[in-house]
């Protein structure tokens, strides 16, 4: 049954990707002049006109994290244009979040779940390293395999990561901004494939499914526990992943379970360069040399409803480490975000300024 | 004796210059005065900090007492290595707390005296002993000769005679009216202290069982440098060694058996254990184990299972359970079932913070509290513990107390210094 329901559902998304793919081109020609002066963060169009991704490109696949039998799904998300933010009437709307405004994505692969500790483990205690075979030289190591070696692993921990709310299957938490970059380069280097964090228009927009209501099932902040895992229903942890309805494209757990890194630093502004009647084309407010505040997206097992919200902001503070007795604190773990993890995006075609883009924070700094 | 009153712990000036005289009439608060040393010249209550063992510990400790209360000021720094209290001071002048930095060029020291030179100074009136824990006895009796109220990392010995010096410490300080905050942080931290309340209030009943745990991955490790000498490596990398770390039976899992002894009330009285180095013996992993095992026995038969290891991709857990004749206690979820179930609702605090916050206001209020028995009861514990899995006998509380075998070298000085060997079960003889 899930099989062909699957089948169906590519056959649509392929159609809803093509219809939207054309559209946003055509937005992205018409815009992009105004795109340029009104908002700077944003890229210009690209110059070489983009071709129409084959059917192949829309498919869902599976990814192997190679050297390991660890894998996650990658799910097709369509290119297309929506309206990002939410009006003052919306139930537990902020002023961050407004004005609404028109976006135009470019299409690309989400994660269907929340990153798990499977994954993130293998770059944070080099699972990958410790099974190479004895003996195996670097002349015999792939050039995949010597780029992904050369991104710096995590320091160690000195607390148990996980504070015991479960490994297998869970969401990876207590990660921070920069580790989370780290690894989607890394995983980048491993597969030959460009893996990185959502930028926080495409998280929105992925989330929201075609919808326009606070919640992408709806307006009804009753219904919410189907959905999310969040505080009234989550014994005050995160869940393993993927227990609860998706979205319409297939994605589980963007709202509630862990918040979710998104590539953007956070402005509370952010939305007040966008002009009435113009869409942006990918914006994104690139991450800095500052540790804080980036933004985290969808909420939280620790949220009322009104914080697991499509268009609900968190933005990052350095009280998510408090608790470290280093100074300086982890530049890798947090202490105290057990309600922020992540997923990986990967772009269909990269837009011009994500191109080699890295965290820049240091240590020291 | 009567205290001079004080508003919002910090006395008018008015009523400094009362408390000056009373104090010329009365040698109790005389003793008072002497515990914030420079007070009266000053003539404020200012708390001048002076940091000993400027790792990334000692600077987080710093942070910590800068932002725990007003009128605090870092003045003074001390490290055995002068790149550790570089990088330290810059950290710090980077951090939040940049503004109650005034460490003078001539207040900051290094090598292997500078714990001295830092303890020499009339202007610092609290000191932090950050160092790796072997040089914690020493530094204390120092710490406490010299006047100094101190805020002391844990654990505060690594083996018995180091025990037998820090008890003498405690005594010391009480008699010199001196305050001893220790960093078992969890003492301090809202959750455990309300927990607690109900455990001693009965809510379990009578405990007649407990566990505890801090088992997690590998740490930090420095493989040995060319240009460094055997002690200068020994000390860069002082998590490996014995002499210097206790192994990580005291030097992290001291905090899980200080709150069963905290539970309990009391301390075992004989322990029989198993531990051994299986994943971690390249050379640069010094000499201590990588797991223990150790079943405690404490008064009337209560057994406590602990356990500890640093090993990678294996099943993590750091806590402590209390099983009673009426209930449970999962004490780091703040849980208790049975007959009495309960559930902290509410926020937890700062512990890190909270802890200097706590014993500054017990400074303040002319109450110095003094924590070095307790914690030294737990380290003990931990060292008998390690002592049992490294012979492989049963041994008892006043074996590990009376225990002969100093692991301190017999110099410090940079140079040549041999690893001690591994212990070995049925082989290594408890001294």
């Amino acid at each position: 049954m899930k099989r062909r329901g699957w089948l169906t559902f590519e056959v649509a998304l392929f159609l809803i990707g093509a219809v939207a793919w054309t559209l946003s081109w055509l937005a992205e020609h018409q815009h992009a002049r105004a795109q340029a002066t009104a908002h700077s963060s944003a890229p210009a169009a690209s110059s070489a006109a983009s071709t129409l991704p084959s059917s192949e490109d829309l498919k869902p696949y599976t990814e192997t994290i190679p050297g390991t039998d660890v894998k996650f799904e990658m799910v097709p998300i369509p290119g297309g244009t929506f309206t990002m933010g939410s009006p003052p009437s919306e139930y537990g709307h902020k002023a961050d979040e407004q004005p609404q405004h028109q976006v135009t994505i470019r299409p690309f692969w989400m994660e269907n779940f929340e990153t798990r500790w499977d994954e993130y483990d293998i770059f944070a205690f080099s699972r990958d390293l410790l099974k190479k075979q004895p003996g195996a030289s670097a002349t015999t190591e792939s050039e995949a395999d010597k780029n992904a070696d050369a991104v710096t692993r995590p320091t160690p921990p000195y607390e148990d990561e996980t504070f015991g709310f479960g490994r297998e299957g869970h969401p990876a938490i207590n990660i921070t901004h920069h580790a989370a970059m780290e690894y989607t380069r890394w995983l980048s280097a491993k597969t030959g494939k460009d893996y990185r964090l959502p930028t926080e228009a495409e998280w929105e927009y992925a989330c929201r499914a075609g919808t326009e209501t606070p919640f992408y099932y709806g307006s009804d902040p009753k219904q919410i526990g189907d959905y999310a895992w969040y505080l009234d229903n989550s014994d005050a942890r995160p869940h393993e992943a993927g227990k609860k309805k998706p979205n319409a494209w297939g994605l589980y757990d963007m709202l509630g379970n862990v918040a979710e890194w998104v590539l953007d630093e956070y402005t509370k502004d952010a939305y007040q360069q966008a002009k009435p009647g113009m869409a942006l084309l990918s914006p994104v407010v690139l991450p800095t040399e500052k540790k804080y505040p980036n933004v985290a997206r969808g909420g939280s097992y620790d949220d009322e409803p009104q914080r697991v919200r499509c268009a609900a902001r968190l933005a990052s503070d350095p009280d998510w480490s408090q608790q470290d007795p280093q100074q300086p604190r982890s530049i890798w773990w947090h202490t105290d975000a057990t309600f922020v993890g992540f997923r990986v995006v990967r772009p269909v075609e990269e837009q011009e300024n994500l191109k080699g883009l890295r965290s820049k924070v240091k240590k020291y700094d | 004796m009567e205290k001079p009153k004080q508003i919002e712990g910090r006395p008018s000036r008015r009523e400094f210059l009362r408390s000056s005289s009373v104090a010329a009439l009365g040698g109790a608060v005389a003793a008072g005065l002497g515990r914030i040393p420079g007070a009266y010249a000053a003539g404020s209550d200012e708390i001048r900090v002076g940091l000993i063992g400027c790792g990334e510990r000692g600077t987080g400790a710093t942070v910590n007492v800068l932002s725990s209360a007003p009128g605090v000021k870092l003045v003074a720094m001390g490290d055995v290595f002068k790149d550790h209290l570089e990088t330290s001071l810059g950290v710090l002048q980077k951090s939040e707390v940049t503004d109650k930095l005034a460490v003078a060029e001539d207040h900051r020291f290094t090598g292997f005296d500078a714990y001295q030179k830092v303890l020499a100074l009339d202007d610092v009136n609290y000191v932090i002993l950050a160092t790796p824990p072997g040089f914690r006895p020493p530094f204390l009796k120092a710490a406490v000769e010299a006047g100094k109220n101190t805020f002391a990392e844990k654990p505060v010995a690594v083996d018995g005679p180091g025990i037998r010096t820090v008890l003498e410490v405690y005594e010391e300080a009480n008699r010199k009216g001196l305050a001893i905050g220790v960093g078992t942080q969890r003492r301090h931290q809202t959750g455990y202290l309300e927990t607690m309340k109900r455990i001693h209030g009965g809510a379990i009943g009578t405990i007649t069982a407990a566990r505890c745990y801090w088992n997690q991955g590998p740490i930090w490790v420095h493989p040995k440098q060319t240009d460094w000498s055997d002690m200068e490596w020994q000390i860069r990398n002082w998590y490996y060694f014995t002499w210097l770390c206790g192994d990580h039976i005291v030097e992290q899992h001291v905090h899980n058996l200080d709150v069963v002894n905290w539970a309990t009330g009391a301390h075992p009285l004989s322990a029989v254990g198993l531990g051994g180095r299986q994943v971690r013996t390249a050379p640069e992993y010094g000499n201590i184990y990588d797991h223990f095992a150790i079943d405690y026995e404490y008064p009337n038969s209560v057994h406590v299972a602990s356990y500890a290891r640093q090993i990678p991709n294996c099943k993590n857990n750091v806590s402590e359970a209390l099983t009673g004749t009426k209930g449970l206690c999962q004490v780091n979820k703040y849980t208790i079932t049975g007959e009495q179930p309960w559930k902290m609702a509410g926020k937890d605090n700062l512990p890190y913070t909270q802890e200097h916050t706590d014993l500054i206001a017990s400074i303040r209020a002319g109450k110095p509290y003094n924590e070095l028995k307790q914690v030294a009861e737990s380290t003990l514990t931990a060292i008998l513990g390690r002592m049992a899995a490294y012979t492989g006998e049963e041994i008892t509380w006043e074996q590990a107390l009376n225990s002969q075998e100093s692991l301190m070298p017999a110099k410090l000085e940079w140079g040549p210094l041999a690893v001690a060997p591994v212990a070995m079960p049925g082989e290594t003889k408890l001294v």
